[in-house]
């Protein structure tokens, strides 16, 4: 359903993206691992439309996206739950579900998004999603608001940093759910737990692909060679060969 | 045609205005409720309870009202304060006197509309004084037509005494103003404590001047003075917060958000503080600018376009 062709991207005349070249299935979950730096977020902002490419070219079920703006990609059911989300004064939990859930054609009630996200309803949905809320209440709540839009295509950067341990069971639930659903989930993550419950996953170094594969090679591979690398964003191409 | 029913259809005619700006008129008849009625010049309607005595005074050009809160008075529900102009042209002061006794607890609402203004002068000038321990609370909304043919002059002057609370809001979001400037002074004994807070929307020439000052003159008092406007085509704001702490232990917030939609709209925030105690604090945070872009994109990435998402940040701000 999604093709990333040849994708690069430079900001500020510095390679961020080489030559990304990646697949993701209906209904699947893939899972990007790599180290601080490597250009996580970057990829992300590009499928959602936030950064242009520099080249290459974003195929979405059959058509070329890659110049369309992020609302008309929203539109066609791509959306994205941001690392560290934007905070709005007097917009209400409840509405910004609602608005989720309006635009993005979902049927999942408010209320069910937020128990989903093991928020209690009540508590929430008449609060702001402004400053009050910590930064864990936050991230649930954009995934809540993901999960609203019952998109075709989510991406979602790191929804469990910054997430207490007892809350990820709830993340890893809303990313099952969504499969089930029928919505593909890009899942950035740090966490190996997290990332093994990918169909498939991609090592990500230095803004290439190292390797697309099952995600337990690939954890392993990162466990070993990225989790305390010293050499951020410059491949060993001998261990890259043997994953 | 006899006065009375000149009164009672104008009366009428501003309960359906007040309907129609979102109030509830079952307050304006309602004997449990203490309000006052005035359009133009004249007081169509004024109902005291027990501990809260209301008094309106016709005057040429306006009304001289005399609001009492008896010490000790928790009033259990709002008092509604309803002041309009419905003709095109006219001038309307409120010369107004708020006297909230020692201990006592208050909330007004109050509704103010000019629907069809296009040359409409509307002047208050209040003086407050909330006593030892008293907590008040004034919220004002306005409601305008499109024309903008309204010049709005408030001008407040409030005195809190020794452990004494007041909370002011002014809202004018709905429809468009032309020229409002607001001046409140308020003067704050010990442990005193004021919280202002300001939400205009300024549209095509509206001209918006906010100038709000805290004296923290008591041991202990707190000020905040809160605004959040939003300025759009030609229309200019400018807004002075001012806090001065003069006594020990005093503290102030002076927090100012103002955005500028468009290329010609103009901004301007003078968060201004002064401290003649050592032990006095006070603070400030201003951001003007255009509307945050990552709001902006997290929206458009649930599916709104860049101005429906400008909307819906707009419309939370000045909630
Ligand atoms: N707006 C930008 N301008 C220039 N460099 C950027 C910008 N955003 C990110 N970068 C750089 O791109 C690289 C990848 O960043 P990012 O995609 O955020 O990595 P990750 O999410 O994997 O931690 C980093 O070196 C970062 O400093
Ligand atoms: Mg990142």
């Amino acid at each position: 359903m999604l093709q990333i062709q040849d994708l690069s991207l430079n900001l500020d005349n510095k390679p961020i993206l080489r030559n990304i070249n990646l697949s993701i299935h209906r209904g699947e979950i893939h899972s990007i691992l790599g180290a601080n730096g490597t250009g996580k977020t970057s990829l992300a902002y590009v499928l959602m439309g936030l950064y242009r490419p520099t080249s290459g070219r974003i195929m979405f079920e059959g058509e070329d996206i890659t110049e369309l703006p992020v609302h008309e990609r929203a539109k066609r059911g791509i959306t994205l739950a941001w690392q560290e989300p934007a905070r709005f004064e007097g917009l209400t939990v409840g509405e910004y579900l609602r608005l989720s859930r309006e635009r993005g054609g979902g049927s999942i009630s408010p209320e069910r998004c937020l128990e989903m996200v093991g928020l209690t309803p009540f508590l929430y949905l008449g609060r702001a999603v402004d400053g009050t809320l910590s930064g864990g209440e936050r991230k649930r709540i954009e995934l809540a608001s993901v999960l609203a839009m019952e998109p075709k295509l989510a991406i979602l950067d790191e929804p469990d940093s910054g997430i207490d341990a007892p809350s990820l069971d709830h993340v890893v639930n809303v990313i099952r759910t969504l499969a089930k659903g029928g919505s593909s989930v890009l899942l950035i993550t740090h966490h190996e737990q997290i990332a093994e419950i990918a169909d498939r996953a991609t090592c990500l170094c230095a803004g290439m692909v190292l390797k697309t594969t099952n995600p337990q090679d690939i954890v392993r591979f990162f466990r070993n060679h990225c989790r305390e690398c010293l050499h951020i964003n410059r491949p060993e191409e001998e261990l890259v060969r043997n994953i | 045609m006899s006065e009375t029913s000149d009164r009672s259809r104008e009366f009428d005619a501003i309960v359906e205005a007040y309907e129609r700006s979102g109030g509830d008129p079952s307050a304006l008849l309602d004997g449990r409720f203490a309000s006052l009625v005035v359009s133009g010049n004249k007081v169509l309607s004024s109902n005291s309870v027990p501990g809260v005595v209301l008094e309106g005074q016709e005057t040429e050009t306006g009304v001289r009202a005399y609001v009492k809160v008896e010490p000790g008075t928790k009033v259990p529900f709002p008092v509604h304060l309803c002041f309009g102009v419905l003709p095109q042209e006219g001038l309307q002061e409120i010369i107004s006197e708020f006297e909230v006794g020692e201990g006592a607890k208050v909330k007004f609402l109050a509704h103010c509309f000019f629907p069809n203004a296009t040359n409409v002068r509307h002047i208050m000038d209040s003086r407050v004084h909330v006593g030892q321990g008293a907590e008040m609370e004034y919220s004002e909304t306005h409601f305008h037509g499109r024309r903008g043919g309204t010049e709005v002059v408030p001008r407040t002057q409030v005195e809190v005494e020794a452990g004494g609370r007041f909370r002011n809001q002014f809202k004018l979001v709905t429809g468009r103003v032309g020229r409002l400037d607001i001046d409140l002074e308020a003067r704050l004994m010990e442990r005193a404590v004021c919280d202002l807070e300001v939400k205009v929307y300024g549209k095509e020439d509206d001209e918006i001047n906010v100038k709000e000052s805290v004296y923290l003159d008591g041991e202990g008092a707190r000020g905040l003075v809160r605004s959040r406007i939003v300025v759009t085509e030609e229309a200019r704001s400018e807004v002075l917060g001012e806090i001065v702490g003069n006594a020990p232990f005093t503290r102030g917030h002076v927090d100012c958000v103002e955005i500028v939609q468009g290329e010609r709209a103009k901004a301007k925030a003078l968060p201004l503080l002064q401290v003649s105690d050592p032990t006095a604090k006070l603070t400030h945070e201003a951001a003007i600018g255009s509307v945050d872009k990552r709001q902006v994109q997290t929206l458009m990435a649930r599916g709104l376009s860049e101005e429906e998402a400008v909307d819906v940040i707009v419309e939370g701000l000045l909630k």
